[in-house]
């Protein structure tokens, strides 16, 4: 082999490392773009009577989205209260019962799930909700993004379980307990807080979603917390204000895009300091 | 039968219970998948018996003379997740591996976190950023764009701003993440014997990575299928930035429409029967169209056998677009 | 020791007397029309200081969905700018009644550098160039009606809605009027397949589309154009007049319907006879159900539907909306007595 062969493939290996390096470049290029512009303009709108007041009517600046802010953290909330228990319970089923045949269907049709669009979830949830009652409400919002929750919740919850060590689970079983009282006992809580991470970060990316909302909770200039009537969210609200034509709304929607980055990256950052908090016990 | 046996017994019908109780959940959640594809299916009806197959394939979208065809939204559902595919796959690859074989330990999970933030960032918000500001660059860049480009037909139009350049570019970056991510995944997938088997042959490094990105190819072609799944579902940022007109072309500038569109922006006007029943059908398509895609994506990820897990807790599977 | 026990008394009922307001607090959903919906919301605050325990949520999805959604009984009313069809009648649940509430007009809208002269345009001409057989600024048609006017050969870009709306229905129905190729090629709807040009969503969207694109035209409610300073120019009339839009002359083409006005109100006044009126013109409708079920809504309904009718006419003019014609307000208030309450 001669040596000019070994350096044309030394500088190759050079020139492609490199090019890796760029790719992280180029890809942190648009996440800096967009923070700075939804940071710099949210900013100039974000002021306190922005959280704290009702949306006014066309042609008068000022107003809010206090509404929209408590729909979100609403409709956020009942989808966790369906998609926690029935994703938490399959994820149990799917991790204890791994090679039965249900459980490879029910493992299939949580990634299906996960990968329905999701304003496809938004046209089914009208049918099946909407529709019945005669009414767009905040339930109706719930459900939808209930139904996008349960895959992440039951994937994490199945992944976690597996990794905790099968001795905790036979000491259990060892000592007389059922299976029940040795998973909801031993086996649950050893996982819980890697399982309440998914959630949070689960949290994060549904309260995100605008297609799922457009046609289940609708939208509501007035503050309702009631779970029958339509509500306002921050997405829908940045929508309908990003595509109106007064400046004053466009300001607004900038605002509410910055509340809402704010949120999840809260959840975000909180459950990596909770993973890695995890990390350290598990290892240490 | 001795008190032992009894004892056994009723534990074990204690297990039974508890197979039920929670297989009735592992149920549950199968029904509600079949439960959207035979809604969309039955609140599609009248369209599929008037259209047939031919919905697949016609133009026409005229809710006045009530015809309806999906093929260009099928298009512009296609050709701009096609088009982020080509832009975020070189990057996203470039990121797994820069995390996963080059960076130094430190940086690397700053460097996670970062990319999953791409992923983290609402679809909303990055139309809204879409709409003023990418699109005016895009306006410019298309007025920009010299007479002999604006010959081919990739360049045709007039420079509107919106359209499938900016939709596309959208999606690259709401993509890459994803990718990314579980492209990192399964590298890490590889075994280390690989790598050291081909540093003591001689290899160079970007060798050794070559060795590992062949060994594990029908992972990263699903990871790379993954992402193609999540850009044919976008709708919200696409909405606001693609133009909204359902026509089949091959130009870039050209305002074109999507199926996960014209369900966001129609789906509330549709005043007929029939109108309601064929845009719920290009839900079904939408749906059958991801479903088959996700399907072979998990193959191929499944294919190259789960990752080695026992030893901890590994942080970057647990913040991963995929799980979460 | 009294005056304790007095304050505690005073203090309890005005509690319980929040709690009681809080409780009577009524929600009355609606949705459709984009076009009216500046003075929608202005009229349901304004409304809502008036009378604090009624709330009606209005949601501008678009005149086709306020059709859809009060089909589906999804909400108590709802808004669009073309009056329903007989067989949108007659599939809703029930009868439904339309009112007017407000008048608009819509304007074309073009971006054309180096003209600063108000362009001209008429029915037929406007037709052929969103059929896409006008291609050119400088057409023979186009410079017959501005005669002097230095127009250039630039390409013409047609800018229309990509959703449903009534602003389509209203500039559809006059095209289809005046041009019989049109009528037979595209239609009148809230959504039509048209066969050239670009989409935008929203009166925003086409406004912002023609202003950014030079050669375009689009159309846009007058109230568009007025608030994003975009060029609009004067429409040839059924009488031969070209008449500029403003809030006189869209009244004026109402004032010539209101005499032959249908019973139920859906009538077009597009193209409308009259030397002063604006051709495309049109009243924008609230779709009430006649025998709702809810009736304590129906009341409210209709005690606001009245008030929008008097007192709440005083907000157009600011907002660039025409005032109803005062027979038209009469023969509204009478047909309101058919709500069963």
């Amino acid at each position: 082999m001669s040596p000019w062969r070994d350096v044309r493939r030394r500088i190759v290996s050079r020139i492609f490392t490199g090019l890796c390096a760029l790719a992280v470049l180029t890809a942190l290029v648009p996440l800096a773009f967009v923070l700075f512009f939804v940071i710099s303009q949210g900013i100039s709108a974000l002021d306190w009577h922005f959280l704290t007041q009702m949306p006014k009517p066309v042609g008068e600046p000022g107003g809010g989205m206090a509404n929209a802010i408590v729909g979100t953290v609403m409709v956020t909330g009942i989808g966790a209260l369906i998609a926690v228990p029935v994703g938490l319970v399959t994820g149990v089923y799917i991790s204890e019962y791994g090679n039965t045949k249900l459980a490879s269907m029910a493992r299939f049709a949580a990634d299906t799930l996960n990968g329905v669009p999701s304003i496809v979830i938004g046209v089914f949830v009208y049918g099946l909700v909407v529709l019945p009652v005669k009414h767009f409400s905040a339930f109706a919002g719930g459900v939808a993004l209930g139904l996008m929750m349960i895959p992440i919740i039951t994937r994490t919850t199945e992944e976690l379980l597996k990794l905790v060590p099968s001795s905790l689970r036979e000491g259990a079983l060892a000592l007389g307990a059922s299976r029940r009282q040795a998973v909801f006992s031993v086996v649950v809580p050893a996982a819980l807080p890697g399982i309440l991470t998914g959630i949070l970060l689960a949290l994060a990316r549904i309260a995100g979603e605008t297609a799922p909302l457009l046609f289940t909770s609708f939208n509501n200039r007035f503050f309702s917390t009631s779970l029958g009537q339509p509500i306002s969210t921050l997405t829908v609200q940045v929508f309908t204000y990003a595509i109106s034509p007064y400046d004053d709304w466009h300001r607004q929607a900038w605002a509410g895009a910055l509340v809402l980055v704010g949120i999840v990256f809260l959840c975000s950052l909180l459950s990596r300091i909770a993973t890695a908090r995890m990390e350290r016990m598990t290892i240490g | 039968m001795t008190t032992n046996g009894r004892r056994a017994g009723s534990r074990r019908g204690e297990d039974t219970g508890f197979r039920l109780g929670t297989g009735l959940f592992a149920v549950l959640l199968i029904t509600a998948v079949a439960g959207i594809g035979a809604a969309l299916i039955w609140q599609s009806r009248l369209s599929i018996r008037q259209f047939g197959w031919s919905f697949w394939i016609t133009d026409t979208w005229d809710p006045v003379s009530g015809q309806f065809g999906a093929r260009p939204f099928i298009w512009g559902t296609l050709y701009s997740s096609i088009l982020a595919l080509i832009i975020s796959t070189p990057v996203a690859l470039g990121i797994a591996i820069y995390i996963a074989e080059l960076s130094p330990h430190w940086l690397r999970r700053p460097l996670v976190f970062l990319t999953e933030l791409l992923a983290a960032i609402p679809s909303i918000v990055y139309g809204l950023w879409g709409i003023f500001v990418l699109v005016p660059w895009m306006r410019t860049l298309e007025l920009a764009t010299p007479a002999w480009m604006k010959a081919l037909p990739l360049f045709s139009g007039p420079p509107l701003g919106v359209g499938m350049l900016a939709a596309a570019l959208i999606l690259a970056v709401m993509v890459v993440p994803f990718s990314s991510s579980v492209a990192r995944e399964v590298l890490k997938a590889v075994p280390v014997s690989q790598r050291e088997g081909a540093y003591a042959l001689g290899a160079t490094r970007w060798e050794a990575i070559r060795m590992a990105l062949f060994y594990g190819r029908t992972g990263i072609i699903g990871a790379i299928l993954l992402g193609f799944g999540r850009a044919l579902g976008e709708t919200m940022a696409v909405t606001m930035v693609i133009g909204n007109n359902p026509q089949v072309s091959w130009s870039l500038y050209a305002p074109q429409y999507t199926m996960a569109a014209v369900l966001a922006n129609e789906f509330t006007e549709a005043a007929d029967e029939l109108y309601l029943h064929a845009l719920i059908e290009i839900g079904l398509v939408l749906f059958a169209i991801t479903l088959v895609i996700n399907v072979l994506s998990r193959l191929l990820i499944w294919s190259m056998g789960r990752p080695p897990k026992a030893r901890h807790v590994p942080a970057a599977t647990l913040a991963s677009p995929e799980v979460a | 020791m009294m005056r304790t026990w007095t304050r505690f008394v005073v203090a309890a009922a005005v509690v319980a007397a929040g709690a009681t307001l809080a409780a009577q607090t009524m929600q009355i959903n609606g949705a459709g029309a984009t076009f009216p919906y500046p003075i929608y919301s202005k009229w349901f605050s304004e409304y809502n200081k008036l009378h604090p325990t009624v709330q009606i949520n209005y949601q501008s999805i678009g005149s086709g969905g306020g059709i859809r959604q009060v089909t589906n009984q999804t909400v108590f009313f709802g808004a669009s700018d073309g009056p329903m069809t007989t067989e949108q009648l007659d599939a809703a649940p029930g009868a439904i009644l339309h009112f007017p509430t407000v008048l608009g007009g819509v304007v074309p809208v073009y971006n054309l550098e180096g003209v600063n002269a108000e362009l001209r345009f008429s029915g037929p001409v406007l037709a052929d160039i969103f059929l896409g057989k006008i291609t050119k600024w400088n057409d023979p048609a186009i410079a017959r009606l501005n005669a002097g006017v230095n127009l250039p050969a630039t390409d013409i870009t047609v800018v229309h809605r990509s959703d449903g709306s009534g602003t389509n229905y209203i500039f559809v129905d006059f095209l289809s009027k005046v041009s019989p190729e049109f009528k037979k090629r595209v239609g009148v709807g809230t959504s039509v397949n048209w066969p050239a040009g670009v989409g935008g969503k929203g009166n925003e969207g086409v406004a912002g589309l023609v202003r950014q694109t030079p050669g375009a035209i689009g159309y846009v409610e007058l109230i568009y154009a007025l608030q994003t300073n975009i060029s609009y120019g004067p429409v040839q009339n059924s009488a031969g007049k070209f008449v500029k839009a403003t809030t006189a002359s869209v009244t004026a083409a109402a004032a010539a319907a209101a005499s032959v006005m249908p019973k139920d109100f859906r009538v077009s006044i597009t193209n409308a006879p009259g030397d002063d009126a604006y051709p495309i013109s049109s009243f924008t409708w609230l779709l009430l159900y006649e025998n709702p079920k809810d009736k304590t809504q129906a009341k409210v309904m209709v005690d606001f539907v009245k008030w929008a009718l008097t007192d709440g006419q005083r907000f157009c003019a600011d907002l660039g909306y025409a005032p109803l014609p005062a027979n038209v307000v009469q023969l509204e208030m009478a047909a309101l007595q058919k709500i069963k309450l």
